[in-house]
């Protein structure tokens, strides 16, 4: 289908604001749909689009305007966007629909549209006292207030800010840094009342009160009161106390901006209300989004959530009308350079005074010498409040546990310490990402440092982590230093940005999640098919491209294998090309092959046999695996065939997201501590195991003892041998984050070893998502559940075991069954090879043997 | 077609014919070697639409043939730069290029042309990988610098 609309059949979109919310919606819909729509703008400010969040930066002097505009008017130009700059909307004609604006000298203009976006963002309130019309007294929105303040600090020397919320504290900060005597006047009994517990606030006053900032607590402001020359000159409170104020900037509040759209009769309550695809009630041709919307009952302020409302709107307009909007998590950071603070969700714990708040527990770290503190809320096993001050390194690791809903029961105990404390290896005092130097690296797999990611989020205007991740390639590979980049996300680019999304899509190519695709092709259509093809998912999902990309298609490919065995064909042309050549790609295009050694043991023929394809093929390293295997290093792609059969050993699958190794110790048979036969069952669960495919590498290992040679403690499953029987243990991991394996059950004999392991890898290739290890699967959907599926669950168990036993039974071994296994033998060789004089060499036509 | 293999048709002077479309799976591709140079890769797309690329991904080598096909586009095998079929070019926010080939298709046939196959881009290498073959040349305590490694 020919998704190009012609210019004749294009609608027109018309958006009133031209805020950070609004124009974001229309970069995402210019991405998905380029040519749908004729649009236009309506900005009441002189400018183009810039990033309000920096405000406070420019106000400190440690920015410029021209450092925060996100979009200048020469994008406009390029993407054929008619901007009205400095032209209030004045009026909606929804009978005839059209917009009416007023520009700046009086005139007034009139756009029709056919669909409209309101994105008029939000005004701050003014408190209803005398005196608040004087010359000098501002609120704290937009650039005109922001310049004023800067002018004004030029000229004057005292201010008071009224309001000790974010921008209070970053208007007091920003105005003192321009040399002002600054006095805060608060309503509330401590500052930042919405975000900080007392505890918390008093360090945060003290720290400010070092700057120089004085603080009114419980406060309230009567009057403002005219100096000599007719501009404001001091504020009067109840109690009577006078202030000299020159400058009286009022930050109590924003509410949503919804004047225009009560003109229009649109259905308001403090905010538009709009439903999921961000339509309002009233009018389905007529959109809101950002800071004016009220969504389920919530108005958002703070940018993450309104660029999650942006993406919504920009797939409804594109009419994919796949994508909802369910609301956000929100976490805030001050924007005041040195002072790092962080909250997010409930964290007032059960002294809020809700009723559902009751059963809130606490864990509290204080050390007000050094200026920490941090307050973690549990709920019934379940991270669902921070509030952090001094060391906010891991504001992000708690956001993403309370995002994902983490069982937080097994890492209870260190959960205070940070992520770091974890066992993470060889990643400790990376943290505080603010205080690392510019040519620090940050990503070890991409050697990236600091100072490009900061001037990459600076200049390129960067908000999310994928963004980084795509411009600078930091954390886009093993993923270990990605708290580190949001740290440093959230020190540049402010604390609003979006942090790691709620329900993140599988790739570009859709809005579903890896959860959501899941399930999509378990369940069957309304007719009683089922999805058995990649295609047939791209066009009942609503893929946005026609073939899918090297993300998702391996992950679909993965997903209808192991939901339909036997019923579903795999796709080589959707699998890496490790799997579709079943041997592992070096950097100079050659090939590794590592055949399968089962429990490590070997015998005279197999190592005679593997020298003598050594030699016969030169190939140029021979190495020792750390799973007890030989891997050949630089194989070419031509001899891969040759090299399978004249080994004659079973594939190691080395190359594959299945089972690699069985690791195990000596045991019983030789070793005078073995108090079980590891080998034997070492290599009894890998005759059983062997050709599984999982979401990612599966490791295992037995140890005979205790002592535990085999280090079973660091193995998706790790088995270890007691007098009494064996233990087993789950979703370990030796890699980029060290997990140690979790105890799940101990049994008596090695068939139920078998049946425990085997049922276990079974539910994680049901239920895990592609690409996920099992530490992470089991992190996600907690040890609880696995063991009553596993361990609870006698009858479960053993279906699962069986149904494990039944996908494999057939599966074949590629190296020796390769037709069997699909393996297209023509991509081994050249096509053609074309000789210097111009004749060529063909592959032999289909049917004649090699 | 009938032609013997190692001669184009006269009104194909400077054409090579390399193989038919079938002979490349969808969304897939093969590899064409030669005298001179690194292979040559030819993509198929999903609606047949076939493209010639030098097999080597301008970020470190990688040979493209061996990537994910989808749309117009390849992603490399190595680190996953994702590469413009019809202009070689590496997607935004990456930078680089690949040569590209010219290709003709008549009557399933794929052809590429002889003149490029021969000294297209023939000097671009990939990265050297192993104890053998990477050790640098190096000087021997008594003598001329000598070359480790060769052939």
């Amino acid at each position: 289908m020919d998704m190009r609309t012609h210019p004749r059949d294009r609608q027109r979109l018309v958006m009133i604001g031209n805020g950070m919310a609004g124009v974001r919606a229309l970069e995402e819909l210019l991405q998905l749909a380029p040519d749908r729509y004729d649009i236009a703008v309506l900005g009441a400010e002189p400018h183009p689009n810039y990033n309000r969040i920096l405000l406070s930066p420019v106000l400190a002097g440690e920015q410029t305007l021209q450092d925060i505009v996100l979009n200048d008017w020469d994008w406009y130009r390029q993407h054929g966007i008619t901007l009205h700059a400095g032209c209030t909307a004045t009026d909606i004609d929804r009978a005839r629909r059209r917009v009416r604006g007023r520009r700046a000298d009086g005139t007034e203009i009139e756009v029709p549209y056919d669909r409209l976006i309101l994105a008029t963002g939000s005004i701050p309130f003014m408190l209803p006292i005398p005196g608040r019309e004087l010359p000098g007294v501002l609120a704290y929105r937009d650039i005109a207030d922001t310049l004023a303040m800067i002018e004004a600090a030029q000229r004057h020397r005292h201010a008071v800010v009224i309001g000790g919320g974010l921008l209070g504290l970053e208007a007091a900060n920003g105005l003192a840094k321009r040399g002002m005597e600054v006095t805060v006047v608060h309503v509330a009994p401590w500052l930042l009342e919405r975000q900080l517990d007392p505890v918390a606030a008093g360090l945060l006053q003290r720290a400010l009160e070092q700057r120089g900032l004085r603080f009114l607590l419980q406060a309230h402001t009567e009057a403002l009161l005219p100096g000599a020359d007719g501009r404001v000159g001091a504020v009067r409170l109840k109690d009577g106390t006078t202030i000299p104020a020159e400058l009286v900037v009022m930050a109590v509040g924003i509410r949503p901006n919804t004047a225009l759209a009560e003109r229009a009769g649109l259905h308001c309550q403090r905010g538009v209300v709009v439903t999921d695809t961000m339509q309002t009630l009233t009018d389905p041709r007529i959109y809101a989004v950002g800071e004016c919307v009220n969504h389920r009952g919530v108005n958002y302020g703070l940018v993450a959530p309104l660029f999650e409302q942006a993406k919504v709107l920009a797939n409804h307009l594109a009419e994919f009308g796949i994508a909802r909007y369910g609301g956000s998590l929100v976490s805030t950071k001050l924007k005041v350079t040195g002072i790092d603070l962080f909250s997010a969700g409930q964290f007032m714990g059960a002294s809020s005074g809700r009723a559902e708040d009751a059963d809130c527990e606490e864990i509290v770290l204080s050390d007000p010498q050094a200026g920490v503190y941090k307050k973690l809320v549990i709920q019934r096993g379940r991270l669902v409040g921070a509030c952090l001050y001094g060391d906010t390194a891991d504001g992000s690791w708690y956001l993403r546990l309370m995002r994902e809903g983490q069982d937080i029961e097994p890492i209870r105990d260190r959960l205070i310490f940070g992520e770091r404390h974890l066992g993470d290896g060889g990643h400790q005092g990376q943290h505080h990402a603010a205080a690392l130097p510019d040519d620090a690296e940050i990503c070890g797999c991409n050697g990236v440092r600091k100072g490009t990611i900061c001037q990459a989020i600076r200049s390129k205007g960067l908000f999310t982590l994928e963004e980084v991740r795509r411009h600078t390639k930091a954390s886009a590979s093993c993923g270990s230093c990605t708290g580190l980049v949001e740290q440093i996300l959230m020190s540049v680019a402010g604390g609003n940005y979006e942090a790691t999304p709620k329900k993140k899509p599988v790739c570009g190519c859709t809005e579903l999640s890896h959860e959501e695709l899941r399930q999509a092709i378990r369940t069957p259509l309304a007719d009683g098919r089922r999805l058995l093809r990649i295609a047939d998912v791209f066009s009942h999902l609503g893929w946005k491209t026609p073939n899918g990309c090297a993300t998702c298609r391996p992950a679909v490919n993965y997903y209808l294998i192991s939901t339909w065995p036997g019923e579903a064909r795999d796709d080589p042309q959707s699998r890496f090309i490790n799997e579709r050549s079943h041997a592992n790609i070096q950097k100079d295009g050659t090939y590794s092959v590592v055949p399968r050694i089962w429990g490590g043991e070997t015998s005279a023929a197999e190592l005679r046999r593997i020298a003598d394809v050594v030699e016969k093929y030169r190939i140029p390293t021979v190495k020792i695996t750390g799973g007890q295997r030989i891997d050949l290093l630089g194989v070419r792609k031509e001899d891969l065939v040759h090299v399978w059969r004249d080994l004659g050993m079973p594939s190691g699958h080395a190359y594959a997201k299945a089972l690699r190794t069985v690791k195990t110790c000596v045991g019983s048979e030789w070793c005078r501590f073995g108090t079980q036969d590891s080998t034997r069952l070492g290599k009894e669960l890998e005759r059983a195991l062997w050709r599984m495919y999982a979401p990612h590498k599966v490791k295992l290992a037995v140890s005979g003892c205790p002592r535990n040679c085999a280090e079973a403690g660091i193995k998706d499953v790790g088995v270890v041998g007691v007098e009494s029987g064996w233990e087993i243990y789950v979703a370990g991991n030796g890699g980029i984050k060290t997990e140690v394996a979790q105890f799940l059950v101990k049994v008596r004999r090695a068939e139920e070893v078998l049946e425990y392991a085997g049922a276990f890898l079974e539910l994680y290739r049901q239920e895990g998502w592609y690409l996920e290890r099992t530490c992470h699967f089991v992190a996600r959907v907690g040890l609880d559940y696995v063991k009553q599926r596993i361990v609870q669950d006698d009858e479960g168990r053993r279906a699962l075991w069986a149904r494990l036993q039944d996908a494999l039974r057939d599966e074949p071994d590629p190296w020796h069954e390769r037709v069997r296994a699909q393996v297209d033998e023509r991509q081994f060789q050249p096509v053609a090879v074309v000789e210097a004089d111009g004749s060529v060499d063909r592959l032999p036509e289909e049917g004649v043997s090699a | 077609m009938n032609a013997p293999s190692c001669n184009p048709s006269p009104d194909d002077a400077g054409w090579i014919r390399i193989c038919r479309i079938e002979d490349i799976p969808p969304l897939g591709a093969r590899r064409v070697a030669r005298a001179q140079g690194l292979d040559v890769a030819v993509f198929r797309t999903a609606d047949d639409r076939i493209f010639a690329l030098l097999d080597r991904c301008p970020h470190r080598g990688g040979p493209l043939s061996q990537g994910i096909v989808f749309d117009q586009r390849v992603a490399c095998p190595l680190h996953n730069w994702t590469i413009g079929l019809s202009d070689g070019k590496a997607a935004a926010p990456d930078e680089g290029c690949t040569p590209t080939f010219q290709v003709r298709v008549t009557d399933g046939e794929i052809w590429l042309r002889a003149d490029e196959l021969a000294h297209h881009a023939v000097d671009l290498t990939r990265p050297i990988a192993g104890p053998a073959r990477c050790a640098p040349t190096v000087s021997a305590p008594n003598g001329p610098a000598s070359l480790v490694g060769a052939g």
